[in-house]
């Protein structure tokens, strides 16, 4: 098993004529993603590399059977392909567009509310299950099928992650890019309960940043209701408070939200931080006695 | 991106909201020409510069007369003003706000932000006006009141005077602040701001509300539906590596140490700064170059790296993912040609193309030290720097 998607997932993307939509369309099907087709408005009906074309997701979900969509949407148009994806009855949507704004998002949410679709991202690389399943940016030779769950807002930095594990011969079940923006589909901690709910997942690796409390719910669920083990990295022990690094998400204000706060949290509740981010590894083997 | 009290002022007059008359003056001459065309003293000369906590460090005084608004202003021109929110080396004043002064009876703290814990934007409000809100929120929480705005209705009548109410207010004020608050939220969604906050909210000797102070930060992802806040934007307020920076959509922060960071991905990019600390060494700054970056953008960051008298050594730490470890190296050969580099280079690359990568820095004939994991890069750099130090 895994989380969310496996070889069975079928694949649309939104903004599949563009340069960055059709590369890494490309990249998923060449991973054995099954890749079914693509959705660009006024582009209805034609093919580009073998990619069958429609001018709605509704039309391309009727035609392919398509039960996910990931989008490359630029920012202005990212939020009208969200929830064009939601209302034509996809189940779960990949936003990988970075610099979507907030309040776009804040009425993305609204709009989700009561119906049946999953949203990963914005801001994020997108999510994998090694030798099933890639939707998104990430270089899909570093990962290798395995025990280990991997959660995280960040991209490269999950890929690091990712890196330490398979070097040391562990693969993973699935990887969850959350994305790095403060309103987003999907938090930590509602991919915790997804790895603890997944038999093949025996241990987790959770990468959070400062600011906010999103480490600090998913901290207090491990505590409570987690069996399996858990390694953690906060990124931004050493980022001035008030500056906003990259991520929307990554600000610490008021010194709510600090690095040191967020791991001396996640120690109490039982989970085992790393300092270096180059021991995400290594931390986890420590708690997982592997 | 920030604005000056002036500015998000103007913004809230043309919603409606009740706030002092006033102008922006840049000498001295100016601000006592304006106070009496304004009418009456006394007036209040405010230094306009990016952070609060300004009148703690006089940039906020109240003046009876018109000569004593023009020796006030000349005396915050080209002050250097220092407050709790600009960090030791202050800001320089340059612009300064006249206004009508006013009696105040009362004083109330009010802002609108997105909250993301429900996802929604959130009224905040407290009779705790014109002090430190975050004090407030530390010592005494419970004098915080919270309204979460739906998205589709906004914020309703019912909810303004709910937090109306709850601060004391008489019905006079609560008339007032039915409009004032839903004019604030108009204005804080039609202006995609991410922080609109009144500090202080006061009701005069008269009994009318008005907005004493106003703060405006607005979310950079929206800013291409807004061009005329664009226009806002105060450059000397602003690192100049930083401005440079984000011509080239690099995201950069200056920090205080010597060992330079390039790095993609944000999340990356502050664990770099993380684990540069851990081994005992400084970064000299926050370097994003983004996922997809060009050789002309990667040149340019590394140029800018460069550029900083601190730096004394290089950390390049890149994981390819939609980025190729080829464009990287190109660029920083690129780069390295046409200025030169006369400090440690560290270059740990990982990812798409990675082998190609490698090769091109070293058939670069470039001094590059080449590291394996982000540990032994980090610990190379930081002992490259100290050795240079010794």
């Amino acid at each position: 098993m895994s989380i969310l998607v496996n070889k069975e997932t079928k694949v649309i993307t939104q903004g599949i004529t563009g340069a960055t939509g059709l590369f890494h369309a490309q990249g998923a099907r060449d991973y054995g993603t099954q890749m079914v087709g693509g959705v660009t408005p006024g582009k209805g009906g034609s093919s580009i590399d073998g990619f069958p074309v429609f001018d709605t997701v509704e039309q391309a979900r009727e035609a392919t059977g398509a039960n996910a969509s990931v989008i490359y949407v630029p920012p202005v148009g990212s939020a009208d392909a969200i929830m064009e994806a939601v209302d034509a009855g996809i189940e779960l949507v990949i936003c990988i567009t970075e610099g979507v704004p907030v309040l776009d998002m804040v009425k993305v949410k609204k709009y989700m509310e009561g119906k049946d679709c999953r949203l990963i991202g914005p801001n994020c690389p997108g999510i994998i299950t090694p030798e099933e399943c890639k939707i998104g940016i990430m270089p899909g030779y570093i990962h290798k099928k395995g025990p280990v769950g991997v959660v995280s807002r960040s991209g490269t930095l999950t890929y690091e992650a990712v890196w330490q594990l398979t070097s040391r011969d562990i693969g993973q079940t699935t990887c969850v890019g959350i994305g790095g923006d403060p309103v987003n589909g999907t938090s930590h901690l509602d991919v915790l309960k997804m790895f603890q709910d997944d038999p093949e997942t025996e241990a987790v690796i959770m990468i959070g940043e400062i600011g906010g409390d999103a480490e600090e719910q998913a901290a207090a669920y491990i505590r409570d209701h987690m069996t399996k083990p858990v390694a953690a990295f906060i990124a931004g022990a050493t980022a001035p408070a008030g500056k906003r690094m990259g991520h929307a998400g990554a600000i610490i204000s008021g010194g709510k939200g600090d690095a040191a706060s967020k791991k001396a949290f996640l120690r109490e509740c039982g989970v085992s931080v790393a300092d270096s981010p180059a021991e995400m590894a290594e931390a986890l083997l420590e708690v997982w006695g592997k | 991106m920030n604005i000056h009290e002036y500015q998000a002022k103007a913004i809230l007059r043309n919603f409606g909201v009740p706030v002092p008359e006033g102008h922006v003056v840049y000498n001295s001459n100016a601000a006592r020409d304006w106070a009496k065309r304004l009418g009456e003293g006394p007036w209040a000369v405010k230094a306009q510069i990016h952070a609060g906590g300004r009148g703690k460090g006089g940039g906020v005084k109240i003046a009876k007369n018109a000569d004593e608004v023009k020796r006030f202003a000349r005396d915050m021109f080209g002050m250097n003003l220092v407050t709790h929110q600009t960090g030791p080396e202050g800001k320089t004043v340059k612009r300064v706000l006249i206004e009508s002064g006013c009696d105040i009876a009362d004083e109330f703290y009010l802002s609108f932000l997105v909250d993301r814990a429900t996802d929604q934007v959130t009224l905040m409000a407290s009779a705790e006006g014109g002090v430190n809100i975050e004090e407030v929120a530390a010592e005494t929480p419970e004098k915080i009141f919270f309204e979460a705005v739906d998205p589709v209705v906004g914020l309703t009548a019912f909810q303004a005077r709910k937090i109306a109410f709850k601060l004391g207010f008489d019905v006079p004020q609560v008339k007032q602040a039915v409009p004032l608050l839903t004019d604030l939220y108009r204005t804080f969604v039609a202006c995609d701001c991410t922080l609109l906050e009144v500090n202080p909210l006061v009701i005069t000797a008269k009994g009318k509300l008005i907005c004493l102070d106003a703060k405006m930060n607005f979310d950079d992802n929206a800013l291409f539906r807004h061009l005329r806040i664009r226009d806002l934007r105060d450059y000397d307020e602003e690192d100049p590596m930083e401005i440079e920076a984000s011509q080239y959509d690099l995201s950069y922060i200056a920090l205080d140490g010597n060992i330079g960071c390039m790095v993609n991905g944000a999340g990356l990019a502050m664990a770099t700064m993380d684990i540069i600390k851990h081994y005992g060494g400084d970064p000299a700054n926050f370097l994003d170059v983004g996922g997809g970056a060009t050789i002309e953008r990667v040149t340019e960051a590394f140029k800018l790296i460069l550029s900083d008298d601190k730096v004394e050594g290089i950390l390049i730490n890149i994981f390819g993912g939609i980025m190729k470890c080829d464009v990287i190296a190109t660029g920083v050969i690129e780069a390295a040609k046409q200025i030169g580099v006369e400090v440690p280079l560290v270059v740990r690359l990982e990812g798409t193309n990675v082998e190609l990568g490698k090769k091109l820095l070293v058939e670069s004939g470039l001094n590059i030290v080449s590291a394996d994991g982000m540990g032994d890069a980090a610990q190379k750099i930081v002992a490259a720097v100290a050795g240079r130090a010794s």
